[in-house]
Formats: C-alpha cells, structure tokens, sequence
C-alpha cells in the first residue's frame, strides 16, 4: 500500500506567512555562506541533505485527506478536507477529466475540516464519476447537503454532476469495499469519530484523528492497542502535549505524541506517523516535537522500535 | 510500583518507586490521593520525591495532573524532586515540566517551602 498525505493539518487549514518564508531563506542562506555552490543541482542536493526539513520544506497547512493507494483502478481517500482539492487536480490531470472513475471515501467524522475540501473536489462536478462516501455516522448524507446548501455555497448538492452515493458503515465489523478490508472503530470524540483498520496485501495501515484517550482508562486503552495491533503504520492525531490534553484541554477530543508512543509499542506498531497537527504550529515546532518524540520512543523502548515520523502535505509511505 | 510517605513539619514527602503505567495507575492514583487530604495553604505541603520512579508513562502523569489541579483547588503546593534521568525527559517532553515546579533534591525542595520542615530533615538526616 502507498499513503499519500494531501492533508495533515488538525481543526483548521493554514497557510505559511510571508515572514516565515523570509525566515526559512534567511536560514538558508546562512547555511551556504562559504560554501561553494554554483549549479542548480549543486543547490538542490544541499538543500535536500543538508537543510532540515522545516528550513527547506513546510508541513503545509491543508486540513485532513489522506490517500490509500493499493494500486487497484478505484481510489480510496481518508477525509475530505481541504487536501481533497489537490488530490482532485491530481487525479483530473493524470487521467484526464474524460476518463470516470470510482472514489471510496472513508469519514472519521463530520467536522468541518474533514469535510470542507468536498465543494472543491473536482471529480464531484464530472458526470461519470462515482462518489461512494463510507462512514458510521447516520446523518452522514444531511451533513454534506448542508454544506451545499445556501447561503454557504453556490452549486446546491443535487446539481453535482457525478454519482454520488452514501454507504453506513458498522463499526467494530471488518468490511471488503473494492478489494480493502476495512474495520472501523468508534473514538472518543465530541459527536463521535471512528477510525479505521485497512488490510490489504497483508499489510495494516490504521488511520485514527481525532481521537480522544483516557490514557488511565485501562480498558479504552486495551481497545486501541487491540485496534493498532502489529500494523506497518498508524496514522495517529498527535495534536496536543500531553499536559494540554490532559489539563486545558481536556475532552477537546485530540491526543498527544506520547500516547501515540506507548500505545504504538504496546501494540507493537511498525511505524507511527504523527497527523492533524495544532494550526498555532509552524514547521520549526512541528520539527522540534517530532525529535522529542523520536527521542521518547528511544528512551523508553523495549525489545520493540517504533520509527516515527511526522506527516505533511505531499508526503508519501509505502507499507 | 510503592508509594511511601515521610513526614518533615508541615511537608508530607510522598515517595513513589518502580514503574507506573496504564496497568497500575490506578493502583498509584489510590494510593496517591489519600495522601493529598491535608494539604492546603497553611497546612500540609507536598513534595513528590521521584528518585525511585523508573518509569512513568502517560496514565501516571494523568494521575500527577489530577492530584496537581487537587492541591492547586486546596491553594496547597505541590513539588516534585530528584527525577531520574529518563522520568525528567518524559517530563519534558510530556510539557510536565510546566504543570510542576521541579527540583534537584528534597533538601533544596524544602529550602523553598518551609524552613521547619528543613531544619526537621536536615535533624534526620545528618
Ligand atoms: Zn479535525
Ligand atoms: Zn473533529
């Protein structure tokens, strides 16, 4: 399976300002002061091996979608928040607007950033595509035709020119949609989220945002541990510190990188990718709490790694 | 995973050894909380002594919060000292170091709170 992040952004999509892009050439440059470099391509290898990631890069600023690629003709999306937009474009400009086809989409719930990509989402407005949006929650169907709907939007639901079709989901209850296995979970979040376990290939992926733990609820916690149980990767919201989540911002409905940690060892999870980062960070932070949390993980290891790494906007992983 | 308590004047040192995860939290939070009765401006302070503790994980510190924002409701102190090497990263980077004032040993801990509860350890403990 390969992921692609179109969108790692928690809560609201943001967008890096014209100081932090001065910022990040003023670092660059001092960088390669003295260095010899003439070329372009002299320049693109130091600054993809010698600048850190936050310098020559950004996380970006999309909010939730995440692509599940297992090569098969139909596509598989995780959100439709404002990262579907890109992967819209994406797709019309590889296969051509003429060409239709079938996107599976999966809800972990129906907040507005894991939705608010959806009137952008260009296969919606070709007719021959089909739509089929999965998810637990019942009112699933009201929520995308209210944000359609006037006054908040110009194309009313039922003018989209594609099939769209919408598919209720069993939580705890292992579905074959198109050749993926998926199990959903339901997680502790205001109006309820659900994760979801993909298998394909005999490979695990688990995407779960939004995601609230009790982390001295033993119980909850054997739940998620049976949930991440052996995956390749676990696409996890790692918003807050811990001491915010349990303090300030207590049944906020997020998590942190330090439970992400524990329970990707107990469960014995290949790779942890920490998602839906806090819109107040920018990439200096979210880099400076990815090595905190490499370093968590290293401290506090047993006969088990977890590699961890931090998702942004373009990022692919192949499990 | 022990919790042993020594007291010094009017500072109760509650002494927490061994590993604490999701498994005993609430084994730890019974036998934590009791102890966090007294407290409260002009009476019982508290001072968490660490230097036993191997090990805490996410479900120990949502104890620690808990019996914080307890003391702090009781306008009480709560300080946490001697954190091994490993339990002062986790505390670091849990952002735990924000919710507790931390420091270096119980001698230096006491300086700061209660000179009482200094001259009775220091009496103790030649
Ligand atoms: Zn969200
Ligand atoms: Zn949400």
């Amino acid at each position: 399976m390969r992921i692609r992040f179109w969108g790692t952004r928690g809560s609201l999509p943001v967008s890096i300002t014209a100081g932090g892009i001065k910022r990040k050439i003023v670092e660059a440059l001092l960088a390669a002061a003295g260095r010899n470099l003439r070329t372009g391509s002299e320049i693109e290898a130091f600054v993809e091996r010698e600048l850190p990631f936050a310098v020559s890069h950004t996380y970006g600023g999309n909010s939730s979608c995440v692509q599940i690629d297992i090569g098969a003709e139909d596509y598989f999306l995780c959100d439709l928040g404002t990262g579907a937009r890109l992967f819209g474009h994406h797709v019309m400009a590889q296969k051509g607007p003429a060409a239709p086809g079938t996107f599976h989409v999966f809800m972990s719930h129906t907040h507005w950033d894991h939705i608010m990509g959806f009137p952008f989402f260009a296969p919606a407005y070709i007719a021959g595509n089909r739509i089929v949006i999965h998810g637990c929650h019942a009112d699933l169907e009201q929520v995308f035709r209210r944000q359609h709907a006037a006054p908040c939007f110009p194309v009313e639901f039922d003018r989209l020119p594609a099939k769209i079709e919408f598919v209720r989901l069993e939580a705890g209850k292992r579905h074959r949609i198109a050749g993926l296995e998926v199990t959903p979970k339901l997680q502790l979040h205001s109006g309820d989220s659900y994760g979801y376990r993909f298998e394909h290939g005999g490979k695990v992926v688990v995407y779960s945002t939004d995601s609230e733990h009790k982390p001295d609820d033993a119980r909850l916690t054997q739940g998620f541990v049976d949930f991440f149980r052996d995956a390749d990767l676990v696409i996890f919201d790692a918003m807050y510190s811990l001491a915010d989540a349990v303090s300030v911002r207590e049944d906020w409905g997020h998590s942190s990188n330090i439970v992400g940690v524990e329970l990707c060892q107990l469960a014995r999870v290949k790779h942890l990718c920490m998602f839906h980062h806090e819109p107040v960070n920018d990439d200096a932070k979210i880099a400076s709490v990815l090595q905190e949390t490499v370093r968590l993980e290293e401290i506090t290891r047993g006969d088990h790694t977890v590699r961890i790494s931090s998702a942004y906007d373009g990022m692919e992983i192949v499990v | 995973m022990l919790v042993t308590t020594k007291r010094y004047a009017d500072v109760l040192v509650v002494a927490a050894a061994g590993r604490i995860d999701y498994q005993n939290a609430d084994e730890f939070k019974a036998a934590l909380m009791p102890h966090l009765e007294n407290c409260g401006a002009g009476r019982d302070q508290v001072v968490l002594d660490l230097s036993q503790l191997d090990y805490i994980s996410s479900a120990g510190l949502r104890v620690l919060m808990i019996a914080a924002k307890e003391v702090r409701a009781r306008q009480g102190k709560l300080l946490a000292v001697t954190l091994q090497p490993v339990v002062r990263e986790i505390f670091e980077i849990s952002r735990f170091t924000l919710v507790f004032d931390i420091f270096d040993s119980v001698q230096e801990a006491l300086a700061k709170i209660s000179p009482l509860a200094l001259a009775a350890y220091e009496s103790k403990s030649p």
